[in-house]
């Protein structure tokens, strides 16, 4: 953290996206985090995420729960809502601004322990019924606000600070999502923004539940030598499986690549993904080949990072559900609330 | 790209953007922090090492600074760097007892310093320290060159002229007043280790056109300035020209509103954007309501019966053909009534007193040959500094010319090579206090420049004596001074400590930074998220940080030297430190002798 707030500098140097916004219109209040953590960075894709989509603020919210990670969203685009919730239950509170509007992009930021402790239930839930939403996990392996104790992320034989060496078997959020059913799977490193940021744009930009594992070290409790969530064994283990671009609409791909070496996947906003495996042996598109892939990957001590699986044939929540597709906030009051007689016939079909 | 390398002092004294653009290198930040602190005599007495007359150059400076600084990049205004100064002079206390002091036992040599101009005076006050005899020949009854000649008194008041002087003169020089050097050869038959030539460039530009000699109205505006300067003039004709576009022909308008002017002009034969007047000195020509008419080029003198009674002008328009060529073009003709026109088209060097055949050389337009480092003549010993070297620059052109030139004098009579010279030294200390605690002011905030208060209108016209600047008043400075951005607060990497964790990154209030491959610069200066479009302002390129190989990028263009990089790295890779530019003067080459000598022993 800081003693004095960042300023705001405005002028003609400062690229503007087509909203005329520059980039320190979509930041957030002053971060007040470790000097150097992982979640600051992975704040700064997410701004920078926003401002490439050219998302305008005001049709934006910003979910979370509780812990480092969930502070995260007060860090960015401050002119957008926001719902900070009980520990655990954003998904909750995420499903059902999704019900009530589903015309906001819905950035949910949560943590290792909001995801995989006290959230575990409500995250498989929001999984299986495909809430659309980017779900970003800033997976450091500790309880940081409570001085570094091991998370449920936490890799067997993991040392803390002190030396003491994890002994539980971690929970890998991206097997779960797979296994549960989820539509984007990805995993990335809060240190690669080159790779994190087509990511979160093309998780934001799937329709359905997007969920990011994204490794953020925590620099004051989990970046030493024992740590399997260093700054340097993150960048030694990961291995990027699936290079992904994300490609929005109207545009064309800029970079040529060889042909049949890549997949295109047609986003429903008209924009495209477009994966390039880094070997043959496994297709994105199988839940399968993905698990297969990333246990195998974990057994040789390696991280595997990019899109890990993704499949954009099925509806999300809301169309399975059946929901209107105006905002609730749009709908006249008398076909929201019908009144008694309503009620009343409702109540009597059922007789 | 190749690493930068910091440990050149001109790396990190590029970015000091005003102490760069400073042609003596004043150490602007460094002195606007006094300031801030109400240390005033400090403030006065950093100065006053490199440009040795604040109280003078805070009022009358060309400040070449202005424009440089680095507020311009990110705010309307820059910081008011020449009224700061004129700050430091006002409220200095007493100064002198912290100046290196004349032994009293001498080193045996003596110069001559031909003139007592802001070079001339630089010169003594860099050699006295040494144990140098001098003389100082004037012609004018009092010292002070241009300044005391040229610039009007209701800008610089002849108080403050006397106090910088003297405070070098008491130190024991000879003064020779009213003392005019007819001839070198006759200088030189006495006995003189070295000479130093600062007598300016005191002869302005004629403009002959029918009618010119027709009459006593018609005056040569530095001329005419001087005899107003030393009273032989108190008065001038009520409907007044004045021929020419630079600061003298605004010095001259000011002065003709308060002896006597009514309507002024100012005319100018090309357009605006052409004129070399600084604006700090046009706009209040223009707020005192002398009519500025541009495009008008003088054709003739209309005289009657030996009185002037106006002036014939064509009106010009100019334009840029389609190779970009400048084409003029006559479209009208003018006469403009007036009983007085000044001519102030400019000045230069004149040397009629200096024989021809002493092996001092003159080139085809009869300036002299002047070494542009060493400032030595062609003939050995014979030094020129100041307008007279060069022709008219300004001011603190000039003092930074007299340093040179000391420094060459010092040599020459040690026997030792001119152009051997120290080079400029730095010092680097991190600038950190504590946790988020900086030894500098290092928020941002955006703020109006302060303007300087003046005297009203209506009184400023009585005498010639009224100064029309104010000066800041506490209030006013206390917040111009932070308007600096403390560019001399350098962001120092080092990239072994870097564990690519990009809080620097994220934290940038202008996205200077970037990690990135290695490569040519022009690619490199397109990944910054703000490009760093600028080419005239470095980029910084670490070595390749541990983890990646990848290196750290800066562009100092933008950068507000706010520290949040610093603050924000967890492995204070990155920190901020205070440069100190060490800019070499006599004593220091002086010392440096001592101890070569020590050493060959």
């Amino acid at each position: 953290m800081s003693y004095i707030k960042k300023p705001k500098i405005y002028g003609d140097k400062f690229t503007k996206n087509k909203l005329g916004m520059t980039f320190t219109d979509y930041e957030g209040a002053m971060s007040t985090l470790c000097a150097g953590c992982g979640h600051d960075s992975i704040t700064g894709a997410i701004i920078q995420t926003v401002f490439d989509l050219d998302i305008p603020p005001h049709r934006m919210i910003k979910m979370s729960g509780i812990g480092c990670s969930s502070k995260t969203p007060a860090y960015f685009a401050n002119q957008s809502h926001g719902f900070n919730s009980v520990h655990g239950r954003m998904p909750a509170v995420a499903t059902g601004a999704n019900a009530a509007n589903r015309e906001l992009f819905c950035i949910g930021v949560s943590g290792d322990g909001d995801t995989l402790s006290i959230g575990m239930g409500q995250f498989s839930h929001a999984v299986r019924r495909n809430v659309n939403m980017l779900y970003v996990i800033e997976n450091n392996g500790v309880y940081g606000l409570t001085k570094g104790q091991f998370s449920a992320s936490a890799d067997v034989g993991s040392t803390a600070k002190k030396g003491a060496a994890n002994k539980h078997v971690p929970i890998d959020p991206c097997q779960i999502a797979i296994t549960l059913g989820a539509t984007f799977v990805a995993r990335s490193f809060s240190g690669d923004k080159d790779q994190l940021i087509p990511l979160l744009k093309a998780g934001l930009m799937h329709k359905g539940f997007a969920v990011v594992d994204v490794i953020s070290p925590c620099v004051t409790f989990n970046d030493h030598e024992g740590s399997t969530k260093s700054y340097m064994s993150t960048r030694e283990s990961k291995r990027e499986a699936v290079y992904t671009d994300y490609i929005p609409p109207f545009k064309e791909i800029e970079i040529s690549y060889e042909e049949g070496s890549t997949i295109e996947v047609d986003l429903h906003d008209g924009g495209k993904v477009i994966l390039r495996k880094s070997d043959d042996s496994y297709s994105p598109q199988s839940r399968g080949d993905s698990i297969k892939n990333i246990r195998s990957a974990t057994e040789r001590g390696e991280l595997l990072t990019g899109l890990l699986y993704i499949d954009e044939s099925q509806h999300d929540f809301t169309d399975t559900e059946n929901l209107i597709d105006a905002p609730l906030n749009s709908v006249d009051h008398q076909i929201l609330c019908p009144g008694k007689k309503s009620l009343k016939n409702l109540l009597d079909s059922y007789r | 790209m190749q690493p930068t390398d910091t440990k050149n002092p001109d790396y990190y004294h590029k970015v000091v953007d005003c102490q760069w653009g400073c042609p003596a290198h004043t150490d602007v930040p460094g002195y606007i922090r006094h300031i801030a602190q109400g240390e005033y005599t400090q403030a006065y007495l950093l100065n006053r090492e490199s440009n040795v007359f604040p109280g003078i150059l805070g009022r009358v400076c060309d400040r070449p600074c202005e424009p440089a600084c680095r507020r311009v990049r990110v705010d309307e205004e820059p910081v008011a760097i020449c009224r700061l100064k004129r700050v430091a002079g006002d409220l200095k206390g007493d100064y002198k007892a912290y100046l290196p002091s004349a032994p009293s036992q001498k080193n045996g040599k003596k110069i001559a310093i031909i003139g007592a101009g802001c070079a001339s005076l630089t010169v003594a006050n860099d050699l006295l320290p040494l144990g140098y005899e001098m003389d100082v020949f004037e012609s004018l009854p009092e010292m002070g060159g241009l300044i005391r000649s040229n610039i009007p008194k209701f800008r610089l008041p002849p108080e403050v002229i006397d106090e910088e002087f003297d405070a070098i003169v008491e130190q024991g020089i000879s003064l020779h007043l009213n003392h005019r050097i007819e001839s070198m050869t006759n200088l030189l038959a006495e006995y003189y280790d070295a000479v130093l030539v600062g007598t300016g460039a005191p002869k302005g530009r004629e403009l002959d056109l029918p009618g010119r000699y027709d009459t006593e109205q018609i005056h040569i505006g530095i001329a005419w300035l001087e005899s107003v300067a030393f009273g032989h003039i108190d008065e001038v004709g009520e409907k007044v020209l004045i021929i020419g576009g630079g600061n003298t022909a605004m010095d001259c308008c000011r002065t003709a509103l308060r002896v006597g002017g009514r309507d002024v002009k100012v005319i100018y034969r090309g357009e605006r954007h052409a004129m070399k007047s600084s604006d700090w000195e046009l706009e209040p020509a223009l707020e005192e309501n002398v009519d500025l008419v541009l495009c008008h080029s003088p054709e003739e003198y209309i005289v009657e019966d030996g009185k002037l009674v106006g002036m014939r002008f064509s009106v010009m328009e100019y334009s840029v053909d389609d190779d970009g060529k400048k084409q003029s073009k006559k479209v009208d003709e003018v006469i403009i009534p007036c009983d007085t026109v000044i001519l102030a088209i400019g000045q230069e060097n004149s040397f009629p007193w200096i024989e021809r055949d002493l092996g001092i050389d003159f080139d085809q337009w009869e300036v002299p040959v002047v070494d542009p480092v060493t400032y030595e003549s062609t003939r050995q010993g014979i030094f020129f500094a100041g307008d007279a070297a060069f022709g008219p620059k300004n001011i603190i052109e000039a003092v930074e010319q007299g340093h040179q030139a000391a420094i060459s004098i010092h040599k020459h009579c040690n026997n030792e090579s001119l152009t051997d010279r120290l080079p400029h030294g730095m010092n680097l200390v991190t600038a950190k206090m504590g946790i988020h605690e900086w030894s500098y002011s290092n928020d941002f905030g955006y703020d109006q420049r302060h303007e300087v208060p003046t005297v009203p209108m209506e009184k400023r016209f009585k005498n010639i004596h009224i100064e029309v600047e104010l000066g800041y008043e506490s209030g006013q400075f206390k917040k111009e001074v932070e308007r600096c951005l403390n560019c001399d607060i350098q962001t120092d990497f080092v990239a072994s400590l870097c564990i690519e964790c990009d809080a620097c990154i994220d934290i940038c209030p202008v996205n200077c930074l970037t990690i990135t491959e290695n490569d040519e610069e022009s690619a490199i200066r397109k990944k910054i998220k703000t490009p760093a479009e600028n080419y005239d302002q470095d980029i910084f390129v670490s070595k390749d940080l541990p983890q990646t190989g990848r290196v750290m990028v800066k562009d100092e263009d933008i950068c507000i030297h706010c520290g949040l990089c610093a603050e924000r790295c967890p492995t204070a890779a990155w920190d901020m430190k205070k440069f100190t530019l060490k800019v070499p003067y006599a004593s220091n080459e002086a010392f440096d002798a001592t101890k070569k000598n020590k050493q060959a022993v």
